[in-house]
């Protein structure tokens, strides 16, 4: 329930916030108590379960699945019915499903509210996939920075097992499946599918070169799938309302919802779950209730450290894997970023690109070191110390990178830069020529200066100034000392007169 | 002064090891011989000791009977694990996207100026260790900062100086 500004309530459903929301993946997040089984299973939870074992062969579940469209919610969108294909079709008779719970992208907590909202959901859908592929055994790779959402997954897990609904023989037929689940330690390589797998085997979590796929050569060498929690949330739906009814939500190349964890410069901050094809703008005005403190918006940053910054031009589009690629950037794992006039675009590709750079492996040389030669002359632009030819030389590095490094990590890592180039060269070019950061964010590139006009001599600026910079007699004009100043902007944020210019 | 201290640091760090290292023998127990449980056995041992003391680390390169470097390679490559002694609080400044956008830098530069740490350092005292993390799945509270298991939204300097007093703020004043 929410109160309305004319002070009468009204259903939570109804606000804008939810008005506009088509919930898939999420359905029973905040609805049910995730650590009583029975609440799940009132909710039609095992319901697709049962359906699948009893009536349906598994390539009927993997023709369901293909049929539905339904595209893998993690970063690249790869058809997830033909990985299920590729599987099932591998030989062998040991084969895994794997689900990678390392939410790893700065800024995005998406699986975090299905692991700890939901989590027999996720049990529901990867013992599915492992009926449907044939496997025995699934892991699920979680972060352990999520300590509840470790906590209720094992609780998840003892509960499906004392219900029969994990183990020997489920619902009485001959399928036998387990879960087991995996820490893991703070290593963004380990969202790549193949060092995620390196990883649970216990070792190093480093990619290596694909092919073969794991769909082929997996965990241990053996078949294995692997899948993000927000896509196996959609599969039980799918599988008990059929492919028919997914297919309708959506666009044409991409079916059902997307779930995004929209946060920066925003009113309404928080997860959000829409229909692909919704147009960016009503995301972020509608449903996120527009920028605060009157501030313009500037750019929307999706994808995380691998994808791009969509600028104001664009904000008609609909959201979408293909139309987000066109714009350079990338639907990634869901996190939605707004930017204000007061963040500095040149800064932000940096800060992408550093949390790449730290997070980069180190196995193959370009995103070793070319992500480390583009750190440093982003740096050096934003400390004011850019070259004339920076930013081509930033294009082409990116471009080598894009083109030979090893794993998605590498090949991704220049998207935030070359999407800034692309819509804000101007900015980068403020920096390069005339030593100036327009949303006046660079420390380097900024001074603050007091208006003597405006200043009432109040004193409250020299109060709050750490390092005494700032002088002047009561009730006269203040003066800030630049060579004291250490940019902290305390003063800028207290005085009440705007009587302190930044530039 | 500055050496003593670091000798005295380092001498209580040794003595605990070998008081617990009991733990370790307990835990290599509860794992088969396989590769597939050594990360997991160097998580259980990081919780325990906050850190991967060496004489660990050789007990179960001994069970294992592999390299030293194997586990080096491991304990360099995953951050949640450390070869050093990390602080009693362990603070955590979460430098997301989000929290990036709202300041989480000016929270790194504040504890630099109150504790006199950078992300990766631990106080001379022992008591604070900083780290700065991704995501912490709670953007809407940015910037947020996490000491062991408390957490704290909407940070400003203000807050901060408070949060750190709390915890017994800079021992050396
Ligand atoms: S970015 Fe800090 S909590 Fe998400």
């Amino acid at each position: 329930m929410e109160i309305n500004s004319d002070g009468r309530m009204r259903a939570i459903t109804d606000t804008s916030f939810y008005k506009n929301q088509t919930r898939i993946a999420l359905r029973n997040c905040g609805l049910i108590n995730p650590e009583v089984i029975e609440e799940y299973i009132a909710n039609d939870g095992y319901m697709a379960l049962a359906k699948a074992l009893t009536e349906m062969t598994p390539q009927e579940v993997i023709d369901e699945v293909l049929a539905s469209g339904l595209r893998g919610r993690g970063g690249g969108g790869f058809p997830t019915g033909r990985k299920w294909q590729f599987a099932a079709d591998a030989k062998g008779d040991i084969k895994y499903v794997v689900c990678n719970a390392d939410e790893g992208d700065p800024g995005a907590f998406m699986d975090r509210s299905v692991l700890e909202g939901d989590p027999h959901s996720l049990l529901e859908a990867m013992t599915l996939a492992g009926y449907a592929i044939g496997a025995q055994e699934g892991y699920i790779y979680v972060r352990a920075e999520y300590p509840i959402a470790v906590k209720r997954l094992n609780l998840a897990i003892s509960q499906a097992r004392e219900r029969g609904l994990l183990g020997k023989n489920i619902f009485g037929t001959d399928f036998s499946f387990d879960l087991f689940l995996r820490l893991g330690s703070g290593a963004f390589v380990c969202g790549e599918e193949t060092a995620l797998l390196a990883s649970i085997e216990g070792k190093r979590g480093e990619p290596r070169p694909r092919p073969p796929f794991p769909a082929n050569k997996g965990l241990w060498g053996k078949p294995t799938i692997i899948n993000n929690v927000e896509t196996y949330a959609n599969i039980p739906v799918i599988l008990l309302k059929g492919a028919d009814w997914f297919g309708k939500i959506g666009t044409e190349k991409s079916k059902g919802t997307k779930v995004f964890a929209i946060g920066g410069k925003i009113n309404n901050t928080g997860l959000v779950e829409i229909a692909m094809g919704t147009p960016l703008k009503e995301v972020i005005y509608d449903i996120g209730g527009g920028i605060p403190n009157g501030k313009k918006f500037k750019a929307v940053q999706t994808g995380g450290p691998s994808g791009g910054c969509i600028p104001a031009e664009l904000l008609d589009m609909p959201i979408e894997y293909d139309t987000l690629i066109q714009a350079g950037s990338m639907m990634g794992s869901g996190g939605m970023i707004v930017m204000d006039e007061d963040n500095c675009m040149v800064d932000i590709a940096k800060f992408f690109l550093s949390f790449t750079q730290e997070e980069s492996c180190g196995k193959c040389p370009p995103c070793r070191i070319g992500t480390k030669r583009m750190l440093e002359i982003l740096d050096r632009i934003t400390k004011g110390e850019g070259k004339e030819g920076d930013i081509e030389l930033l294009e082409s590095l990116a471009k080598s990178i894009k083109a030979s490094a090893l794993c998605g990590l590498g090949q991704t890592a220049p998207n935030p830069v070359l999407s800034t180039i692309r819509y804000f060269r101007d900015e980068y070019e403020a920096h390069i020529k005339e030593k100036r950061c327009p949303a006046g964010s660079c420390k380097a590139l900024i001074h603050y200066e007091i208006i003597a006009d405006k200043c009432k001599g109040c004193g409250l600026c020299a109060k709050v100034c750490p390092v005494g910079a700032i002088s002047g007699e009561k009730k006269q004009p203040h003066v800030i000392d630049k060579e004291k100043c250490i940019k902290c902007n305390s003063c800028f944020d207290r005085c009440r007169f705007d009587a302190i210019r930044k530039y | 002064m500055d050496d003593e201290r670091k000798v005295s640091v380092k001498k209580m760090s040794d003595e605990k090891i070998t008081t617990d290292i009991s733990f370790t023998k307990e835990i290599l127990t509860k794992y088969p011989k396989e590769q597939r449980y050594l990360l997991a056995i160097l998580q259980d041992i990081q919780r325990h000791y906050k850190f991967l003391p060496r004489k660990s680390l050789s007990m179960v390169q001994e069970y294992f009977d592999i390299p030293l470097s194997r586990l080096y390679s491991m304990a360099t490559f995953y951050k949640a694990l450390s070869l050093k002694p990390k602080g009693e609080y362990v603070i955590k400044i979460c430098d997301g996207t989000a929290c990036h956008l709202r300041g989480s830098n000016i929270i790194i530069d504040e504890i630099k100026k109150l504790l006199d740490i950078v992300p990766g350092d631990t106080t001379r005292d022992g008591r604070f260790s900083l780290e700065t993390v991704n995501c912490l799945g709670s953007c809407a509270a940015a910037p947020v900062v996490v000491i062991n298991d408390r957490f704290f939204g909407k940070v400003t300097p203000s807050k901060l100086k408070e949060i750190i007093e709390e915890y017994g703020g800079n021992g050396d004043e």
